[in-house]
């Protein structure tokens, strides 16, 4: 019988993808194992190999069609012997009977579901016009602007050269700079971490990426004694002017040891300033005040935000302070802060909560260190109440330094607890259900909010 | 070049010329006095926390001192206070480190442990076992990166040769050609540990052969033996061959730190040690059979002496740093 051919999920948190080209066209004779087709993700180009024998009966998404959702069927299998005919029989709904799988150890039929879009932030005014870019782009684009302006900085890390990027965030950057500037490392974290500290000690100025923030921890002694002490220990002889970066917190379906948030870890370090983009504009700007800013800078990324997009001022100068929230979402009930991808997920809960006539203010933190306690503080005296949202465990977490920051600063403006809102107590699970319930979604956030009200 | 070079070093004449003998002289007599005063500023009460001595391994400094051009970078770990003094730094300004007084080199926030000089491009001092081989591997991966002429000379001790990182750092050291001296302080005792208890690699010479790094066992107690080999594997290194591995066979005659009592050890071992093979006497008997009389010796002596006594009182004279330093050097611009 024939069968649908689906577009495949091609990576944790593939959505969608290119239709690059078909190898094979309508009428070949297909064996299991050959490849079909190409498809871009944003993060590679993948080979779609059938799992059955039988005929390319018919291609429905032809070659170079771009966004094109996970399970969408692309084409018909036929069976040995059957006419062409038959491909009119088959049911193309979405996620039809699934007869190819790809390469990759993910079937589409376990495609993780689509993040939800996060509402964009209004631009940044002071920095005039803007384009629509994703946080992937805003990233390769700072990391690519800094390198023109300062022959001291490189970027070292795994793939990140001829591989053009395991997240494609480096992507182009060889071409331009070359392997000097652009060097690929071996699978040995606290080696290359060392190294590159030791680089930055005579002033040189690199960027280290981690493929995930997870494989930091093979390097956590370079990145808290080695690069935030020197400048004290030396009595301010030395400086370390180097920048830590790559994908924090969960990705999708990765399980416990590749999904976690470090935020609360690197915060605790002085000596250390640590930022967490959300929107391109966060990511452009904050990567580069990083890559200029004379100490050890860690930046948190986010792989589901990496292929999100969001306006970001075109200016060539265009740079934000470390140290400084920004405001979402004005608002008078309730004040939501968060950081990184919870922003998203705080401005949906602020959505919602204005269906119920609550109008909640949204921070954005942007840094984590220096907190930007100010603009929090001020905040909480308008709207007397605080919710913070983070996608990190709550013991000692970024939720319990806010939570005290507004109790220290504001207790006589609140009007109820400041309350934690935070992904659950225990390590990521695998399953996509568990998954899901692990961690904090916008209706956490409004029941939150509606337990300070009374509800 | 073999990867491991078993032949000796080819060589026209002594090893060092008599001015050369005289400076290796003085060296490592300023690093002997220097540590026997510092372990009796300890024993006072002056000198507080970790406090390792490098009374013993005094050669290994010296001898590659005397190889070193100026502007070589050099790091090292918790054992620093020889390095330091043969790096050029003062007397006075690690001594009063030692003691946490605003005369230090770190305003007192260092310590023993870690000490910097920017001026003598010494970069530490580092508390954690093995972080210097990485940290010194990017010490040459900066100066290949602007091309400079310098190499980047990486001590460590027996123990930090096993650290995962030290093969790390072999690896990318090897594989990026950086100009990088990596120098294994074979002392044999990983604090109370014998080598013999903790590393299966038999002769650490070879550990970074697989990698293709030429490398040579000198004994560490023979300054000579050590400017030789400096000499022959600084050469390779700034020749862009790459890195070269030195496994120095040296000796401590104190405990790992202050607080060692040293029970890993027969008491007859380290008085054996000072009785055979002192660096110092065997330099001195050396430069007695050149003809050296006995007056440089005395004049080395009481000048050494006078050094070490004014960097101990000024040590303990030196005010405590002031409370604002608490709040300073955190980070830049703040």
């Amino acid at each position: 019988m024939a069968s649908s051919i689906l577009m495949p999920a091609l990576s944790p948190t593939m959505t969608e993808g290119t239709l690059a080209r078909w190898i094979k066209k309508e009428g070949d004779q297909v064996s299991s194992g050959d490849v079909l087709a190409e498809i871009e993700t944003d993060k590679a180009t993948m080979e779609l190999e059938a799992i059955e024998d039988g005929v390319l009966g018919r291609i429905l998404v032809h070659d170079g069609a771009e966004h094109v959702a996970v399970n969408t069927p692309i084409g018909v299998l036929l069976e040995e012997g059957e006419d062409a005919s038959a491909a009119d029989t088959v049911n193309l709904a979405e996620g039809g009977d699934d007869k190819t799988a790809p390469a990759s150890e993910t079937s589409s039929s376990s495609a993780p579901t689509a993040p939800v879009a996060a509402p964009s932030p209004v631009a940044e005014p002071e920095w005039g016009e803007t384009e629509e870019i994703t946080v992937r782009e805003a990233l390769r684009d700072a990391m690519g602007a800094e390198m023109r302006r300062d022959g001291d900085v490189f970027l070292l890390g795994e793939e990140v050269a001829q591989y053009q990027g395991a997240y494609k965030v480096s992507q182009g950057l060889l071409d331009e700079f070359g392997s000097k500037r652009v060097i690929d490392m071996p699978i040995t974290e606290h080696g290359f971490t060392g190294m590159a500290t030791g680089a930055a000690l005579t002033g040189l100025k690199p960027i280290v990426e981690f493929m995930t923030m997870n494989f930091s921890l093979q390097a956590v002694d370079h990145i808290i004694n080695s690069a935030a002490k020197t400048r004290y220990m030396s009595g301010g002889q030395m400086a370390c002017p180097i920048v830590f970066r790559g994908p924090n917190g969960a990705a999708a379906r990765v399980g416990a040891q590749h999904s976690q948030c470090f935020a609360s870890w690197y915060a605790h370090i002085p000596g250390l300033k640590v930022v967490a983009p959300w929107s391109s504009a966060d990511a452009k700007g904050l990567l580069r005040a990083a890559i200029r800013d004379p100490n050890p800078v860690v930046v948190l990324e986010n792989e589901i935000l990496y292929g999100q997009k969001f306006p970001c001022p075109v200016a060539d100068d265009f740079v934000l302070p470390i140290g400084k929230a920004r405001i979402e979402r004005e608002g008078s009930d309730v004040t939501l802060v968060a950081f990184s991808i919870m922003v998203g997920v705080a401005l949906e809960a602020a959505e919602e909560l204005s269906k119920q006539g609550i109008e909640a203010e949204v921070i954005n933190l942007r840094s984590l260190r220096p907190l930007d306690t100010e603009t929090i503080v001020n905040s909480v005296k308008k709207t007397n109440r605080i919710v913070s949202v983070e996608e990190g465990w709550p013991a000692a977490g970024i939720g319990a330094e806010i939570c005290t920051v507004a109790v220290e600063q504001a207790f006589d403006w609140l009007d109820a607890p400041p309350s934690r809102v935070c992904g659950l107590d225990i390590p990521l699970p695998y399953a996509a259900n568990l998954e899901k319930l692990a961690l904090p979604k916008p209706e956490w956030v409004v029941d939150a909010v509606r337990k300070q009200l009374g509800d | 070049m073999g990867v491991t070079a078993d032949a000796p070093i080819p060589q026209n004449g002594p090893a060092l010329s008599q001015e050369e003998m005289e400076r290796a002289y003085r060296e490592m007599l300023l690093v002997r006095r220097f540590e026997e005063r510092a372990g009796q500023l300890y024993g006072m009460g002056e000198i507080g926390g970790f406090c390792h001595l490098y009374i013993g391994q005094e050669a290994v400094v010296v001898g590659i001192g005397l190889a070193m051009k100026e502007g070589d970078p050099s790091i090292t770990s918790y054992r620093d206070h020889g390095q330091m003094l043969v790096a050029g730094m003062t007397a006075r300004g690690v001594m009063a480190e030692l003691t946490g007084r605003s005369g230090g080199y770190s305003h007192g926030k260092g310590g023993s442990m870690h000490m910097f000089s920017r001026e003598k491009e010494f970069y530490g001092g580092h508390g954690i076992v093995g972080a210097q081989v990485s940290l010194g591997t990017g010490l040459a991966f900066a100066s290949a990166y602007r091309n400079e002429d310098r190499v980047s000379i990486v001590y460590m001790g027996e123990g930090a040769s096993s650290q995962g990182q030290t093969f790390e750092s072999f690896n990318l050291a090897a594989l990026h050609k950086l100009p990088c001296l990596y120098v294994i302080e074979n002392n044999r005792y990983g604090m109370g540990t014998a080598i013999e208890r903790a590393s299966a690699s038999k002769d650490l010479s070879k550990n970074a052969a697989p990698w293709g790094i030429p490398s040579r066992k000198v004994d560490g107690m023979d300054v000579a033996a050590v400017y030789l080999a400096a000499q022959e594997a600084l050469e390779h290194c700034r020749s862009g061959k790459g890195p070269f591995l030195l496994e120095m066979e040296t000796y401590r005659y104190r405990g790992h730190s202050m607080s060692d009592p040293a029970k890993y050890r027969q008491r007859s071992e380290v008085d054996e040690m000072r009785r055979t093979r002192d660096p110092i006497e065997t330099l001195k008997a050396e430069m007695t059979k050149h003809g050296i009389d006995d007056a440089f010796f005395k004049a080395v002596d009481a000048d050494v002496k006078a050094v070490v006594k004014d960097a101990a009182d000024f040590a303990v004279t030196s005010p405590e740093p002031d409370e604002s330093e608490l709040w300073t050097d955190v980070l830049v611009g703040e």
